[in-house]
C-alpha cells in the first residue's frame, strides 16, 4: 500500500525537481510500503555511509544520482570512505581501485555533501540535538545518536541514507516515533565494581554480550555510572551494532532517555530480566578472540570506530614512555590508526603525531581497513582494541584476531606477539 | 510433500531454487562475499556455505547497515540467493532488491512467513517463490530413514 503523500512528495515523483529526486523519492515510497508505513516525515540531516564500501554498483548508484542532479537538501556529512584521499599511494592501493575510489567521493561531495569522511560523526561536525528527526547511516553512529544523543534515527542503510538527503523524507516508523523507544529487555550489572566500569575495556566487552543478547530489542543497562566518556560510548555502541542489531539502548542515570527506570520504559515493565556478572564479560571477552595468547603478531588496527582527539592522547602517552626506554616495534608488526580529518588536525596541534610517526605507528584518514585494500594477505593475527573490527576481522580480513585494551595492543606490538593482561573483573 | 504456504511480499518478484536454512541472523557485510556467494562470517553456522542461487531462509539480518549494498552488488555479480525468506521484516535488504530493481531492472524477491511457516522449511527443501507471496515447498526428506 502507498503511503499517504504530500504534495512535496508528489512533486518529486513527477519528477518536477530534476531525475535523482524522482528516484530517490520512488525508492522511499517503496521502503515505507516494505515497512508498511502510511506517512512520510521531515528529516533535518543526513549521515551517509552509502559512500564508505567501493562497489561498482555502489559507484553506479552514486554516479547516476549525481548525474541526475542529485542535490542534498538538508545538512549532509559522510561516514569514511573507500580511499584516504589525500595519503593513499603511501599504503600501496591499487590506482584502478583509488580512481574509483575518488569518482565515487566526487559523485557524494558534488551532490552538496560535507567530506567529513568520518565513522564517529557525533565526535566531530553537525553533532545532532536531543530529539531531532534525523536519518543516519552506519550501524555505531546510528547506536550513538539514538542511545547518548537521544536524536531519532532508524538504521538507514547504505543507498537509502542518501535517498533521505536528497528528499529530505523518511518514513514516519521505527525509532522516530517516541512509542517504539522504551526499553525492552533489563540488563542488570551485577558484581562489577568500580574498577570493572572505570576500564576502557569494559565498554566494548558490554557492549559485544548485549548485541548478542538483544538481538534488534532494545535493551536497557542499569548499574553504569553516571558519567561515561564519548569514547567509551562510542565502544560499546559499535561493539553492540556489530554482535547484534542494537539501533538504541539506554543506560539509566546515564543515557538522556532513561533517568529513571520508569521513564526506559515507559512506565511499562521488561521482557526479560538479564543479569549480566563477570563470568558472562569474560565469555564475550574470549568470543571475541579467535588467535591464542602468543601468536605471532602481523598487524595493530586502533580506530574503529575513528579515533578521536583523545584516543590520539592516550597512545601517545603509551608510546612515549616505550620510546623513552629505546623500545622498538619489531620488524614485521605493523600498527595502524585510522581516523578522520577533524580529529586528526587536533591531536597534529600536539606533539601526539610525532611521537607516533616515531614509534612506526602509520596513520591513515578518511577511510577504514575494511574498505580500503591496505592489509596485506599475508596478514595472519590482528590485534585491536574494538569489539566490532574484532567481530567483522576474521571474515572480512580473513585474518585471526586478538582482542584487548590499547595498553594490550602496545605492548603486544612491542613483543611481536599476542600478551594480554587478564581483565579486571 | 508439497505444501503451499502464504507470505507477504516485500519485493515482488518470481523465484525458485534450493532452501538455505538457518535460524541464526546473519550480517551480509563481514558475512556475504558478494564475489562468491561464500557466506564468510567464520562464527556462523554456514560460514563456508555458498548461497548464491538458494533461497536463503534466515529469520532476519544483523549489523552494518552496508548489507544492502552487498546485496546489490551479489546481484550485478550474478551471485545473490535466487530469493530471501525471512521472519521479520529486513528493510536493510530489500532496499538493495529494490536498488537493483531501480539500475539494473533486477530485483530479488523477498518474502516474510509467520513463524510456523519458517520454521516448517528444511534444509534443501525446493522452493518456488510466485509474486503475489506465494511459496510453494516440496519437502526433499520423506521422513528420518532417508536423508
Amino acid at each position: 500500500m502507498q503511503p499517504q503523500l504530500s504534495e512535496w512528495d508528489e512533486q518529486l515523483l513527477a519528477g518536477g525537481v530534476g531525475q535523482a529526486a524522482q528516484r530517490a523519492m520512488r525508492i522511499i515510497v517503496r521502503m515505507a510500503e516494505v515497512c508498511g508505513t502510511a506517512e512520510l516525515m521531515d528529516v533535518t540531516q543526513a549521515h551517509i555511509d552509502g559512500c564508505g564500501l567501493l562497489s561498482d554498483s555502489g559507484l553506479e548508484f552514486a554516479e547516476t544520482l549525481a548525474a541526475g542532479g542529485g542535490k542534498v537538501r538538508i545538512p549532509t556529512t559522510l561516514n569514511m570512505g573507500p580511499l584516504d584521499l589525500q595519503n593513499w599511494t603511501r599504503f600501496g592501493i591499487d590506482e584502478n581501485f583509488a580512481s574509483k575510489a575518488i569518482r565515487q567521493a566526487k559523485a557524494y561531495t558534488d551532490m552538496g555533501c560535507v567530506p567529513t569522511w568520518s565513522c564517529a560523526p557525533y565526535q566531530g561536525y553537525l553533532t545532532p540535538r536531543f530529539g531531532q528527526q534525523i536519518a543516519w547511516g552506519e550501524s555505531n553512529a546510528i547506536c550513538y545518536a539514538n542511545s547518548v544523543l537521544g536524536a531519532r534515527t532508524n538504521r538507514y542503510a547504505d543507498f537509502m541514507d542518501i535517498c533521505a538527503a536528497i528528499t529530505g523524507r523518511v518514513p514516519k516508523c521505527g525509532l522516530h516515533l517516541r512509542e517504539n523507544r522504551k526499553g525492552q529487555i533489563l540488563f542488570h550489572l551485577i558484581d562489577m565494581g568500580p574498577s570493572v566500569v572505570d576500564s576502557d575495556t569494559f565498554y566494548p566487552v558490554l557492549g559485544h554480550f548485549l548485541g548478542s543478547a538483544s538481538g534488534e530489542k532494545i535493551p536497557v543497562i542499569e548499574g553504569l555510572p553516571a558519567c561515561v566518556s564519548s569514547d567509551r560510548l562510542k565502544a560499546l555502541c559499535a561493539a553492540a551494532a556489530s554482535s547484534g542489531g542494537v539501533a538504541l539502548f539506554h543506560a539509566i542515570g546515564l543515557t538522556p532517555e532513561a533517568s529513571t527506570r520508569e521513564e526506559a520504559f515507559q512506565g511499562g515493565e521488561p521482557e526479560r530480566v538479564v543479569e549480566i556478572g563477570p563470568t558472562d564479560l569474560q565469555k564475550a571477552w574470549n568470543e571475541l578472540s579467535t588467535a591464542q595468547e602468543g601468536d605471532d603478531l602481523d598487524l595493530v588496527v586502533l580506530g574503529c570506530p575513528h579515533f578521536s582527539f583523545d584516543e590520539f592522547r592516550t597512545l601517545a602517552d603509551l608510546l612515549r614512555v616505550r620510546l623513552e626506554e629505546e623500545q622498538r616495534m619489531p620488524d614485521g608488526v605493523r600498527f595502524v590508526v585510522i581516523s578522520c580529518q577533524s580529529s586528526h588536525a587536533l591531536a597534529q596541534r600536539s606533539d601526539f603525531l610525532d611521537i607516533l610517526e616515531r614509534a612506526g605507528v602509520e596513520t591513515t584518514l578518511d577511510t577504514c581497513v575494511f574498505h580500503t585494500p591496505m592489509v596485506a594477505k599475508e596478514t595472519k593475527v590482528l590485534m585491536t582494541n574494538s569489539g566490532k573490527c574484532a567481530y567483522y576481522a576474521p571474515g572480512e580480513l580473513n585474518a585471526k584476531v586478538a582482542f584487548g585494551d590499547m595498553a594490550d595492543c602496545v605492548a603486544s606490538a612491542f613483543q611481536g606477539r599476542v600478551c594480554r593482561e587478564k581483565p579486571s573483573w | 510433500m508439497v505444501r503451499v504456504l502464504k507470505g507477504r511480499m516485500l519485493v515482488a518478484g518470481q523465484a525458485s531454487g534450493r532452501a538455505l536454512v538457518t535460524r541464526e541472523p546473519i550480517s551480509f557485510w563481514g558475512g556475504y562475499c558478494p564475489r562468491t556467494g561464500e557466506i564468510i562470517d567464520r562464527r556462523h553456522e554456514l560460514s563456508g556455505t555458498m548461497a548464491a542461487g538458494r533461497v536463503f531462509v534466515f529469520p532476519r539480518g544483523r549489523g552494518s547497515s552496508t548489507a544492502s549494498a552487498i546485496l546489490l552488488e551479489s546481484i550485478k555479480n550474478g551471485v545473490a540467493p535466487a530469493a530471501l525468506i525471512n521472519l521479520d521484516v529486513e528493510p536493510i535488504l530489500a532496499l538493495g532488491s529494490i536498488v537493483s530493481d531501480e539500475l539494473y531492472q533486477r530485483p530479488i524477491p523477498m518474502v516474510v512467513l509467520d513463524e510456523p511457516d519458517f520454521l516448517s522449511i528444511e534444509q534443501d527443501d525446493d522452493i518456488r517463490i510466485d509474486p503475489d507471496g506465494t511459496v510453494t515447498v516440496r519437502s526433499n526428506s520423506s521422513g528420518p530413514t532417508n536423508q
